[in-house]
């Protein structure tokens, strides 16, 4: 794909921009991308992958206009960020912040990482409680899938070992 | 490092980083010196714990206590990032004897882990951060979610917290032109590419980094599983673009390389641009079998020594761009002449 600044040298830096719903896709190469002010990401007051975070957080979600707070207004009590200043600068203040983020977080997450939920490594100390709730979960599925097709046998199965999980959880 | 690695004539090394915080304290970016601090101390004296010391022989270095070249030199040889070379407030590093594990302290997290290998090992350098991380984890209180997992300063490390990577040297793939589509391709399976000194460089030497771009809704292995698939494949592609070369255009090839090996071998001046690629061409050489004077740790090391940093240190003075091109030519002349005595020399 060539540049579509001077269409001459081949596009190596390619973004897509979404303003109220409106799509406008770039495609330029890195000498029109110096030119341009929007220097290669890394580079000192550059480009960089927090102002290109920005650029996605700098809107309201579609989801929150009417009623909730506002996402802007939010704030973390603990560090004091607020969510202004993380869409501006594009990283959090504390962990705490992720908590007091949360309602605001899933379209960022979804864009990034196409997922919002983590299934990896889980510390040990947190471990068993998260673990037996993952269960849970599966199982849960498991289960309703069974009763649909009528094995009711297997589906009590299931049930009992929510029951044990569920009592382990209580007993932590 | 040394040329020991499987797969190292394409692979020059694998790469794992994990991103993790401490929970009640706020992130390096809005800490005070004194939490930094705090937060240092904490983290080394678990990095003085009997638990590490059977994972190997660590040292530990305040950065605050080592000059700009020093800590340049430390950036160069990949041991930490630029980052926590400019912004030494409560950074510390945790370091290996051998320099394969890297534990910055203070850097965007609190904690990263980092372990590299020669070779194509991401397996095993996932399998070593993963164990250092046991070891932090059961002695310090993570910040994790039951959501969003570990939780880090950039919504873009969240989840996991891995960053696994490997540096190829794809010249084949460059010189018949088949690198684009490849790196494209790589960009649509959640993967990510960038040039030689991680985020923000060009890809000086035909040296690509490949690495994973997202950490959260997959779990670590099926995250290191999908990059070694990745770069198994990119392995084949450079192995039969390279045969080909061979034989469609071996003279073609061999001019190009030898000449290289000429200019290297006698040139007065050399930049760094030109450096990495006659270098590469020299690599690329000694791997095809075209060229039997120099070995590919030599040239391992030499990717590395010709960095402004090191150029500085070996030589033991302040230089302007002119004299380092000057002295990078002397190096590398006498690196290929078989003097490997530097400094003082």
């Amino acid at each position: 794909m060539i540049c579509q600044e001077c269409g001459k040298r081949p596009a190596t830096l390619h973004f897509t921009k979404i303003v109220n719903g409106e799509k406008t896709e770039f495609h330029i190469c890195e000498a029109c991308a110096r030119e341009k002010g929007e220097s290669l990401p890394g580079a000192p007051n550059g480009f960089s992958i927090h102002s290109l975070l920005s650029g996605l957080l700098d809107f309201e979600p579609a989801g929150a206009a009417g009623g909730g707070v506002k996402p802007k207004a939010a704030r973390c009590d603990e560090c004091g960020l607020t969510y202004a200043q993380f869409s501006k600068i594009g990283r959090f203040g504390c962990s705490s912040c992720y908590k007091h983020f949360a309602d605001h977080l899933d379209p960022l997450l979804k864009r990034v990482h196409g997922n919002t939920v983590h299934v990896g490594k889980i510390p040990k100390r947190y471990g068993g409680q998260i673990q037996y709730k993952r269960e849970i979960e599966q199982l849960r599925r498991d289960m309703q899938g069974r009763i649909e097709r009528e094995e009711f046998e297997s589906a009590a199965l299931i049930r009992d070992r929510i029951r044990e999980l569920e009592k382990k959880i209580s007993d932590l | 490092m040394k040329h020991d690695g499987p797969d190292s004539d394409i692979v020059i090394s694998s790469r794992v980083r994990l991103a993790r915080n401490l929970r009640r304290h706020p992130f390096p970016m809005l800490a005070t010196s004194s939490q930094s601090e705090e937060v240092m101390k904490q983290l080394i004296e678990i990095g003085k714990s009997d638990q590490l010391a059977q994972v190997g022989k660590f040292e530990t270095i305040v950065l605050s206590d080592l000059n700009e070249l020093e800590r340049r030199v430390l950036v160069e040889k990949h041991l930490i990032s630029p980052n926590l070379a400019n912004d030494s407030r409560g950074g510390a590093v945790i370091l290996s004897d051998n320099e394969s594990v890297s534990i910055m302290i203070n850097e965007e997290d609190h904690l990263r882990i980092q372990c590299l290998y020669p070779g194509f090992q991401v397996q095993e350098a996932w399998g070593l951060a993963g164990r250092i991380d046991n070891i932090f984890e059961e002695k310090a209180e993570y910040a994790f979610d039951e959501k969003f997992g570990y939780l880090t300063t950039c919504p873009t490390n969240v989840g996991t917290g891995i960053r696994a990577s490997v540096m190829m040297h794809l010249p084949a793939l460059v010189l018949t032109q088949q690198i684009n589509r490849i790196l494209s391709a790589i960009t649509q399976v959640g993967l990510a590419v960038r040039g030689q000194y991680g985020e923000g460089s060009e890809a000086l030497g035909n040296l690509f980094q490949i690495s994973n771009q997202i950490t959260l809704g997959q779990s670590e292995t099926e995250i290191i599983d999908n990059l070694y698939g990745v770069a198994k494949q990119i392995i084949e592609h450079e192995r039969a673009a390279r045969s080909r070369l061979l034989t469609e255009s071996r003279l073609k090839v061999e001019d190009r390389i030898k000449r290289s090996y000429g200019i290297l071998k006698y040139a007065a001046i050399m930049d760094s641009k030109e450096a990495s690629q006659r270098l590469s061409d020299v690599r690329l050489g000694v791997d095809l079998g075209l060229l039997q004077e120099v070995t590919p740790t030599v040239m391992n090391e030499l990717m590395v020594m010709t960095q402004p940093g090191f150029l500085q240190q070996t030589f033991k003075e302040k230089m302007n761009p002119e004299t380092r091109d000057v002295r990078r030519a002397e190096l590398i002349r006498k690196q290929l002449r078989g003097q490997t005595e530097f400094g003082g020399a």
